[in-house]
């Protein structure tokens, strides 16, 4: 996981235009899952396809960096440049002439509008304490037991489970209070 | 939808929100954090084949073999790349 303080993406673009390897390191990690999401969940890409096309979208993503006109709209950007490849991937397995739209499951735009959901969650997420935001991801990204997560932070299974409700409680209010915060400051 | 989704959700959406975006494979995480470096590698590479008539040859003959020769591992995407570049030039 990362830091509390994350620099803002417009941040971490500029910085990967300039050359720094760390920022891309940075960026890749941050919306790798996004991605992600989009390929195995919006486009139920088999694995070989699904990793061909995961590259490709951060190699074009690396090489358009350059050209992207707002450095701050680089998530609708990586989702566009992903549903394009999924795109191109069903339709280079189809032997006649597919249009786009047809090739796109009923239901993406309703997936995709969740995964941006749950990308805002999991940035508010990487403002809470380290040890909530470890505890939450095991818990319900990476689907590890209480053992495992005990085992690993050395923590009893009880007290597992009730850090993971006490850590989600202050993941809402941390969504709520950028909410009431952000009605404060309008 | 309501017009703010995610700061108005219950737990229950929180947790099914946290659920959505796993972790990708960590070996892609890393082929993709590792593309500039592929990239200057690459630079480098077809820098030489271009000075280097004998060095291109070998790389053309075997590609695999000349790149693991030069230190590089010989991933999928970097043989691709290298393949689609050498023959561009």
């Amino acid at each position: 996981m990362t830091s509390g303080r994350e620099p803002p993406d417009a941040e971490l673009v500029r910085r990967c235009r300039r050359g720094d390897a760390d920022a891309w390191a940075a960026l890749v990690e941050r919306f790798s899952r996004y991605v992600y999401a989009i390929v195995v969940q919006g486009f139920r890409l088999r694995d070989e396809d699904a990793e061909d096309v995961f590259q490709d979208v951060f190699a074009k993503a690396y090489e358009g960096l350059p050209r992207l006109r707002d450095d701050g709209a680089v998530r609708p950007w990586l989702a566009q440049l992903t549903r394009r490849a999924c795109i191109d991937r069903l339709r280079s397995a189809r032997r006649e002439e597919t249009a786009g739209a047809e090739l796109e499951p009923p239901e993406l735009d309703e997936t995709l509008a969740g995964l941006d959901e749950a990308l805002a969650v999991r940035a508010a997420l990487a403002r809470l304490s380290p040890v909530c935001r470890e505890i939450l991801d095991r818990f319900f990204a990476r689907d590890e037991s209480y053992r495992t997560i005990g085992g690993e932070l050395g923590l009893p299974p009880g007290t597992v489970a009730s850090r993971i409700s006490r850590c989600l409680e202050r993941l809402r209010e941390e969504l709520a209070g950028r909410k009431s915060g952000a009605v404060a400051s309008g | 939808m309501s017009g703010d989704p995610v700061t108005d959700c219950d737990l229950e959406r929180l947790a099914e929100l946290l659920r959505a975006l796993p972790p990708a494979p960590a070996g892609w995480v890393r082929a993709a954090q590792e593309l500039p470096l592929r990239r200057a590698a690459l630079d480098e590479l077809v820098a030489r084949a271009e000075a280097d008539a004998r060095f291109r040859a070998a790389l053309l003959a075997d590609l695999e073999a000349a790149l693991a020769a030069e230190g590089h591992a010989p991933e999928p995407q970097a043989l691709d790349e290298l393949r689609r570049r050498l023959a561009g030039g």
